[in-house]
């Protein structure tokens, strides 16, 4: 069987090698030259998508090379329901990116090429590693060329800024997590007598509530810090105004994505019991996240901060409902992760296209857009929508899962997640009066051109998968349901545990 | 009176004998040629350091000691001799067209350059403190030299005199050290024999054996340049000609490394809790203070002066892990820093031009765009020593932290890795100035001559390979740490 995962981590690399030796002045074949070449990567994973058994909960096309065998360090790479969605969900949203950099992107688009290419090939590898060397390697690697998307194509006032403080964010946990990848290295070494970074391999371990506690919290950093989780999500709305509209849109859809699969994948199977103990704060946390950004977005100005700020809402129902354990809630936390990306995406790449065409975010610019752009309106109305959570429409499917997990095992979680729901309808129908709405007061709107063919082009395929989300959600949650009940069946043992902080802190919790 | 030369084999002295010989033939040819005529020093060099390699290559896998048990014939003594000569090879390397620039293609330059890297591997060898002291004069007398090479250039002479002045004093201490150590172990300076000598405690906690090893501390940490004993570091390597800065900051750590390492986990392993707790506060200070105000620089040397601090920290970081995966992880460590510091100095070097006129880090505004290569290069360099993958500086700290994990000092891992995130902001700020700032002013040409360009293909391929396949080196490194048995 091909290595199809290697494939698609290695064919945006080569297309790197291929890319620095075009004509830099030639744009349209930089672009076209990408834009296939993302295409051939949509391609290729589409056997995933239609070879995948969704009977099985076990790791799936796998492939495993020795690397660094002395150190336990291997090449492995696997998929199973969870990572299967996100994969797709990245080939799926690059061509659109390319494609939306036409008239955006006009200098250095070489080097632009270059970075979308390589995050590519990066967060696949994310995704499809199972091991932690090997997954740590491909989560900083994927830094570089994000940082350099924000920091060289960005918004000119502020770009430096956003992207040192992206960086940096995100170095800070991922180092703390290092450590304690070493940490868990070792005790699994001295517990079992085999050092590896074999992520499978460490699974089952049982490892003293002491330990599983800081290690829980030293992952989770890094994790909460990319979801990103309340507090620490103020790297969030600064990198979202300043990257170039593709780069928020990768941002958005599929970074943030790496924090939540993190804490699926690595979190809570490894340290279940600190899981469990944590639920009440990383609840508590995401609730505050619905609530907080859903708040602060009802009052943003401009129009890409104020989709920044609704992902933050948007990302805590997706914690939320994976801290329930239960099956609605981790399926819905999955499918919201998906619809996010969608919706989200969708949105950013509308927001750019008006800035395109206006040089300005800011609501108070607009007014009565429906008038001169009517399919734009249309468009923007329907993702509006959906990322609302009308039924019908993914965004619905995600959130009601996700509250009937929460509400089966805390009501009073659901109850206040569901005023977020609420919040969103304030703060997106008013954004979208504002915007779309009423007569053009500002003259400068008068004559903006609706979409051109192009545009539609990139709408249609994801306003396809959104209404598809919305109207037969198991075409995609039945490739999560054996991975999630396998995932449930694990975390079931842990459950019952209990300990007081201070038996943590004398090290004594077992 | 009968007096027995011991049996000695010169084979196993071969690399240093190459080198001397290269530095003698340079000597030789610079006084006898005529001025004016083309010189060939820097071949002469390069194929000195080539002949020594392969001497290394042949001498590999050998054990035992040589000249009376003086000097080690070990796989840990010939993988430092690699490091160093890679080092020295580099330093050539970049060294030329830079001369050439000052006038100061001198025959000397060379021959003290092959001088210092001699002494380099006598420390790395050593197998008794007096060797360990010469190794050390023969080097830093050659590069106190080398750091005053610019004799009209008033930073140059600060840089020359401050370091010969501080360094002929860490000298005595060490010195001192060892005399005080002789006379703790009853009359002897072998390491193996310090070893069984200082096994008991009981003459471990004798006040003279204390004293002993506070004042070899002070020593190494001089040449290592470990904070408190640092304050010569950035004025030296700000002052010094930037070929001798990069060989300092390469060379004369992983010497004075090798030699501080060897003492450490062969002489005192039983003394390891006490000196270990010493070595914990050197490396936590000296990280961050190197990591810290490394910040604050704008001279591109100066910083990254701070940051040879900060990476000296780091390797501190390996020793107080005192482990197998210590001594592996400090090997693969230096090998993965002469690579990427010494290419970060050919850049330095390269943008630098005209005499040094460029050196503060605002000159590598714009530098992305104009010299997309070399501003390649120079991220490739600074995202390695920030420590990112896939690159060796990443691998390197990656077994330095799992060193120290494993030996179980986790907050000494956690202070190291957020050190390292201080460090990625002031790396970082150079690819930003390379990549997302306007050019102040139009850089003009950069002449890419045959040595530099080869030093930064050779270095940025280096730290990339090594980095994405790091299993030769870790064999290499594992068979060479086999020497500390005790660890």
């Amino acid at each position: 069987m091909l290595p199809i995962l290697s494939i698609l981590i290695f064919l945006p690399l080569l297309g790197v090698g291929v890319l620095v030796f075009l004509d830099p002045k030639n744009h349209k074949t930089l672009k076209l030259f990408t834009l296939g070449l993302s295409l051939v990567e949509f391609l290729a994973s589409l056997p995933l998508w239609f070879s995948f058994d969704h009977q099985t909960a076990a790791m799936q096309f796998v492939e495993r090379r020795a690397w660094l065998p002395q150190y336990g360090i291997s090449y492995y790479l696997g998929i199973d329901g969870f990572s299967l969605l996100l994969i797709l969900l990245t080939t799926f949203l690059t061509p659109l990116c390319v494609l939306a950099t036409w008239e955006d992107i006009q200098h250095r688009v070489k080097e632009f090429m270059i970075c979308l290419l390589a995050l590519m090939s990066g967060m696949i590898g994310v995704f499809a590693s199972l091991d932690l060397f090997l997954f740590y390697v491909f989560w900083e690697v994927m830094l570089i060329p994000m940082y350099l998307l924000i920091g060289v194509w960005g918004n000119p006032a502020r770009r430096v800024y956003a992207a040192i403080k992206f960086f940096l964010f995100t170095m800070f946990g991922s180092l703390l997590m290092l450590v304690a990848i070493l940490v868990l290295y070792f005790y699994n070494g001295q517990a079992t007598g085999t050092y590896t970074f074999d992520l499978l391999k460490i699974y089952g371990l049982s490892i003293p509530f002491h330990m599983q506690f800081w290690m829980f919290l030293a992952f989770g950093l890094a994790f909460a810090i990319k979801v990103p989780m309340f507090p620490f999500h103020t790297w969030l709305p600064d990198a979202h105004t300043e990257a170039p509209t593709v780069g928020s849109v990768i941002l958005a859809a599929v970074l943030l994505k790496m924090g939540t699969y993190g804490f699926l994948r690595f979190n809570m199977p490894l340290f279940p019991e600190a899981a469990y103990y944590f639920v009440p704060l990383f609840s508590i946390l995401a609730l505050i996240g619905i609530v907080y950004g859903a708040l602060v977005s009802m009052v943003q100005k401009d129009l890409k901060r104020l989709v920044a700020f609704s992902s933050v809402s948007h990302l805590g129902f997706v914690m939320l409902g994976l801290f329930t354990f239960t099956m609605p809630g981790i399926q819905g936390g999955i499918i919201q992760m998906i619809n996010h990306g969608l919706s989200t995406g969708a949105l950013f790449l509308i927001v750019g296209m008006i800035y395109e065409r206006r040089h300005t975010r800011m609501i108070a610019d607009f007014g009565g857009l429906s008038t001169p752009m009517p399919i734009y309106a249309t468009i923007f109305m329907i993702v509006t929508l959906s990322s609302i959570g009308l039924p019908g429409l993914n965004g619905f499917v995600g959130e009601f899962l996700i509250l009937l997990g929460t509400f089966k095992t805390n009501p009073v979680y659901a109850t206040i997640a569901a005023t977020g729901v609420i919040f969103a309808a304030c703060y997106m129908l008013w954004m979208f009066q504002r915007v779309m709405f009423g007569q053009v007061t500002n003259p400068k709107n008068e004559n903006l051109k609706d979409l051109s063919t192009r545009e539609i082009a990139i709408f249609i395929p994801l306003l396809l998968f959104i209404v598809w989300i919305g109207v037969h959600p198991n075409t995609f949650l039945d490739k999560t349901k054996a991975t999630t009940k396998n995932f449930i069946a694990m975390m079931e043992k842990a459950k019952g545990t209990k300990v007081s902080l201070s038996q943590v802190f004398k090290g004594e919790a077992r | 009176m009968t007096l027995t030369i011991p049996t000695f084999s010169l084979a196993s002295i071969g690399p240093w004998l190459t080198l001397s010989l290269g530095a003698i033939l340079i000597l030789m040819w610079d006084a006898l040629c005529a001025k004016g005529q083309k010189s060939f020093f820097a071949e002469i060099s390069l194929l000195a350091v080539a002949v020594a390699g392969l001497q290394t290559y042949w001498l590999w896998n050998k054990t035992g000691t040589d000249f009376a048990r003086m000097i080690y014939v070990d796989n840990f003594t010939f993988l430092f001799y690699a490091i160093i000569l890679i080092g020295t090879a580099l330093t050539v390397l970049i060294s030329r067209h830079y001369l050439e620039d000052y006038d100061k293609d001198l025959g000397e330059y060379y021959a003290l350059v092959l001088f210092a890297t001699v002494g380099m591997m006598l420390m790395a060898a050593s197998a008794h403190m007096i060797m360990i002291f010469l190794g050390l004069e023969v080097m830093s007398i050659a590069v106190y030299v080398l750091a005053g090479l610019f004799r009209e250039d008033v930073r140059s002479n600060e840089a020359s005199l401050k370091y010969l002045v501080l360094g002929a004093f860490a000298s005595a201490f060490l010195l001192f050290g060892m005399a005080m150590l002789y006379g703790a172990a009853g009359g002897t300076l072998y390491l193996d024999d310090l070893a069984k000598r200082l096994a008991d405690a009981g003459t471990l906690m004798k006040p003279l054996t204390l004293l002993a090893l506070g004042l070899l501390v002070v020593g190494f940490g001089f040449k290592v340049a470990a904070v408190p004993f640092h304050m010569w570091t950035p004025d030296v390597y700000e002052g010094a000609p930037t070929s001798i800065t990069a060989f300092m900051a390469v060379g004369v750590k992983a010497a004075a490394f090798a030699a501080f390492a060897r003492v450490m986990f062969l002489a005192f392993p039983a003394f390891h809790v006490e000196w270990n707790m010493l070595l914990w506060v050197l490396a936590v200070a000296t990280m961050t203070l190197g990591n810290v105000v490394a910040i604050a620089q704008t001279n591109i040397k100066r910083m990254l002066a701070y940051s040879s601090i900060a990476h000296a920290g780091y390797l501190l970081v390996a020793l107080v892990a005192a482990n197998q995966l210590g001594a592996v992880s400090i090997l693969y460590y230096l090998l993965a820093y002469t690579l990427m510091n010494l290419g970060a100095f050919g850049v330095v070097i390269l943008v630098g031009r005209k005499k040094d006129s460029y050196l503060s880090i605002y000159d590598y505004s714009g530098l992305g765009f104009q010299h997309p290569g070399l501003a390649v290069a120079m991220s490739v360099f600074m995202f390695a020593l920030a420590g990112i993958p896939p690159t060796a500086g990443f691998v390197g700290k990656f077994y330095i932290f799992s060193a120290a994990v494993q030996a179980g000092y986790i907050w000494l891992a956690i202070i190291g890795v957020m050190n390292s995130l201080v460090s990625v902001f002031y790396y970082l700020r150079i690819t930003v100035l390379m990549y997302m700032k306007p050019a102040e002013a139009d850089l003009g040409p950069v002449t890419f001559t045959p040595g530099l360009t080869a030093v930064l293909v050779i270095t940025a391929a280096g730290v990339l390979l090594i980095g994405i396949f790091p299993g030769f080196f870790y064999n290499l490194a594992v068979n060479s740490a086999k020497v500390f048995p005790g660890l």
